[in-house]
């Protein structure tokens, strides 16, 4: 028979994580508090570095688990350990028995509101990346009027004792430069400038797209922490912030203000997060058993991790860890 | 009478109404001058930054932050021996732009 393996989350990691199990001769079964599988990939647009359609890869992902034991708009209510693994409680009332756990629960989006300062909520012409994601994959928000200036906040959330992330939240400084450079395509005749504190290029690919930033479209690259948002009397925003690297403060006037929100471990998981005994790290994410050799292994048996649980993470790190997650429930099946 | 008081200007640069004429011409004929990840190894080398406030990559901020007139002094500075040049990590031809900023 077929081992029951629960997989909570039906983002890119937990989909990725049910298709290796399926290949690997178990039974994955995936329950998504959602609608839909997919994740918050699936409304994306475009993927950094090389502006791939990210319809693409979720299209490939969701084709994959097409035979997949999956469970929408349903979440876990209750589990307990039990001599057979363990005993799931489902929204729907239905209960799964299984062998292991996997956590995919992933990331929410940082208010933006939070960081008052900014004026998301308060003025018309600030929005969210998620937001103008969103605009270039639908082509309408009333918001984005055939803007002139155009300015993209960095760290938002993020890099912020006072939010209480004191974290690098890693892909919003490419995502922000993917989205600079889209901006000047959708409107050539804009000024993009984006507000950083450092640019981190981590992987392979970024720092090319950084180059071509600069180069090919023409984006302003200002290193400086935009400090307040205000309006002025035509509706357009008025922005301030140091450029460190000139060492004066500068002042702006922009049509549209985008700022890139970090990411924060799902809250919706707490309840059976706490349930099943794993308890968060300073940064608020799951805590793993180790960081090196045992990223996917909580500190309680037979309970997994992979994804964005853990810690902010891009698509391919995602995909990394949901392959390696299922080799290693598979060893764990295999040696009990 | 005076009384020891005056209004000092503003020192915010203000970006809605700064002049980026000799930038935007110097864009055109060196597209690099966008490239500068603002290293400072231009201005480490620099012979005549030893003794004097000249530092390319600064500089290149001041074209774009409208301060052409301390721009134009400073690169009176320059002593044109190109070492900027070959430590520029993305091969920006900083000689040529020194050059076609006097120009």
């Amino acid at each position: 028979m077929k081992e029951n393996i629960l997989i909570i989350g039906g983002g890119a990691a937990g989909m990725e994580a049910a298709t290796q199990l399926k290949k690997l001769g178990l039974n994955p079964i995936i329950v998504e508090k959602s609608e839909r599988l997919g994740g918050h990939i699936a409304q994306w647009d475009r993927l950094f570095p090389a502006f791939h359609p990210a319809k693409d890869v979720v299209e490939q992902m969701l084709n994959n688990v097409k035979d997949v034991d999956a469970r929408l708009n349903t979440e876990v209510t209750d589990i307990q350990r039990d001599n057979n693994g363990f005993h799931a409680v489902l929204s729907n009332k239905e209960t799964i028995d299984a062998k292991a756990v996997i956590l995919a629960t992933g990331f929410d989006l940082f208010k933006a509101e939070r960081k008052q300062e900014y004026g998301y909520g308060i003025y018309n012409n600030v929005i969210t990346s998620l937001e103008l994601e969103k605009f270039f994959k639908e082509g309408k928000d009333p918001r984005i009027n055939n803007p002139k200036k155009i300015g993209f906040v960095h760290c938002v959330g993020a890099r912020d004792v006072k939010v209480g992330n004191t974290y690098c939240s890693k892909v919003c400084c490419t995502t922000a430069l993917k989205q600079a450079c889209e901006m000047k395509e959708v409107f050539p005749d804009a000024e993009v400038y984006t507000f950083y504190m450092d640019l981190r290029m981590f992987g392979p690919g970024y720092e090319d797209l950084y180059l071509k930033t600069q180069k090919d479209f023409d984006v302003k690259c200002i290193r400086g922490r935009v400090c307040e948002v205000s309006e002025d009397m035509d509706g357009r925003l008025v922005i301030k912030a140091e450029d460190t690297l000139f060492g004066k403060p500068l002042r702006m006037t922009l049509d549209l203000l985008v700022l890139m929100c970090s990411m924060e471990k799902a809250k919706s998981i707490d309840k059976i997060q706490q349930k099943l005994g794993i308890a968060n790290n300073s940064d608020g994410f799951m805590q793993n058993k180790d960081m090196y050799l045992g990223m996917n292994d909580s500190k309680q048996d037979g309970v997994f991790v992979a994804g964005t649980c853990t810690a902010p993470k891009s698509l391919p790190d995602t995909i990394g860890e949901a392959r390696s997650v299922a080799v290693e429930v598979f060893n764990y099946i295999n040696n009990k | 009478m005076d009384f020891g008081f005056c209004l000092s200007p503003s020192s915010h640069v203000k970006m809605d109404s700064i002049d980026l004429t000799t930038f935007n011409r110097l864009k055109e004929t060196n597209p690099d001058v966008n490239t500068c990840i603002a290293c400072g190894s231009c201005t480490s080398t620099c012979t005549a930054g030893n003794f004097t406030e000249m530092s390319f990559r600064r500089l290149l901020l001041m074209l774009q932050r409208g301060k052409e007139d301390e721009a134009k002094k400073m690169i009176q500075r320059c002593m044109l021996c190109g070492k900027c040049t070959l430590v520029c990590p993305r091969g920006i031809n900083i000689r040529k732009i020194l050059l076609d900023i006097t120009r």
